[in-house]
């Protein structure tokens, strides 16, 4: 059974794209066969953080109205066997994407023998985003510890519960999950953000994870790296820890808690 | 919170106030539901101010309509005020 999750947000810029390219590598690393499409069409960017943007061919447009065929345009990860990029088009209007259009995509990919079809949803809530969320079993609502991020999930929320396929057809509703990233523990300890337990409280779903505020992210999307094949930083553990927990196993939260330096600590005695 | 800031009295901190700000404008926008259900009021009231019109002679802002959430009920309130006859 293919499994299609959204990684959505409402709002631009809080890590959807780094968080797809991440989940879709961590789920390939343990085996999966994953597909991760891009749904910003105009502004694609999943081929620059997978950094795959030179073998762009074919888009996701192009097999939608049949000037490809999806084998064509599919991308081979270059890190893991068994993970394919199918990159959004640059030149068309976002209109370019049809519901029929992209249900084919999804069965097809279904047929192909895909595990997980993971959808890397644009910013907004126009016709990129509701398609992108159209026909998810499961979402990620990537949001910031920051007040226009956490009600733009709420609204994404909504428009999941009443917008979706699942809603629409009256089926089991999409599972969805809260992703929190950028998170900055002693931001958080002074009083200065918004705690994980304060987001959870207010969007009431399932958390799924904490990514970390880090300079690897950057290093990662400098190099075309999915985040999560940075060894031995936080936010590469956080998103395994992610991944391990979609897929179901039991992982105490990390990165979480600030610690002070510890000389510091002592000399002022603080907490 | 710092040794600093208890120093200079407990402030309330920007999170909180983040918070808060959240939880009311959540709790309205939820209410409110996707398909905003005050968005038909201009319409309604023009509606009827076109059907009264017919019989009785009547202003626009003769005409007022709002609608209430009181709880889990919701009170559409039409008053429409007759001019006294001079």
């Amino acid at each position: 059974m293919t499994r299609i999750v959204v990684v959505t947000s409402g709002k631009g810029g809080v890590g959807k794209t780094t968080s797809s390219a991440s989940f879709s590598s961590g789920l390939a690393m343990r085996g999966y066969k994953t597909a991760v499409i891009d749904f910003d069409v105009g502004l694609r960017n999943l081929d620059l953080i997978m950094g795959c943007e030179r073998r762009v061919v074919y888009d996701f447009v192009n097999v939608i109205q049949g000037e490809a065929t999806l084998n064509q345009a599919l991308i081979k990860d270059k890190n893991l066997e068994n993970l394919f990029i199918l990159p959004a088009s640059q030149t068309r209007d976002k209109d370019a994407l049809s519901q029929e259009g992209v249900e084919k995509v999804i069965n097809d990919l279904k047929e192909m023998g895909f595990d997980y079809i993971i959808c890397d949803s644009p910013a907004g809530i126009e016709t990129g985003a509701l398609l992108a969320a159209y026909f998810a079993d499961d979402a990620l609502v990537v949001t910031n510890p920051e007040v226009s991020s956490v009600r733009d999930s709420d609204r994404i929320l909504g428009i999941l519960a009443s917008k979706s396929r699942r809603a629409v057809m009256g089926e089991t509703p999409v599972k969805e999950f809260l992703l929190l990233t950028r998170y900055n523990p002693k931001r958080v300890e002074d009083g200065e953000m918004l705690s994980l337990q304060d987001i959870e409280d207010i969007l009431r779903i399932k958390l799924i994870g904490v990514i970390p505020e880090s300079e690897s992210v950057l290093q990662a999307s400098n190099q075309g790296l999915p985040a999560i094949h940075i060894k031995e930083s936080d936010v590469s553990e956080a998103y395994q820890d992610v991944v391990a927990r979609y897929l179901g196993e039991e992982k105490p939260l990390r990165f979480t808690s600030y610690q002070k330096p510890s000389l510091l600590k002592r000399w002022l005695g603080g907490k | 919170m710092s040794f600093l800031s208890f120093l200079l009295g407990e402030k309330k901190s920007s999170a909180n106030v983040a918070k808060e700000r959240l939880r009311i404008i959540l709790a309205h926008e939820r209410l409110n539901g996707d398909n905003s259900t005050s968005d038909y009021l201009p319409q309604l009231q023009k509606e009827l101010m076109e059907v009264i019109s017919k019989y009785v002679k009547i202003n626009p802002e003769d005409i007022k309509v709002n609608l209430e959430r009181q709880g889990q009920l919701e009170v559409l309130e039409v008053k429409i005020e007759m001019q006294q006859k001079a």
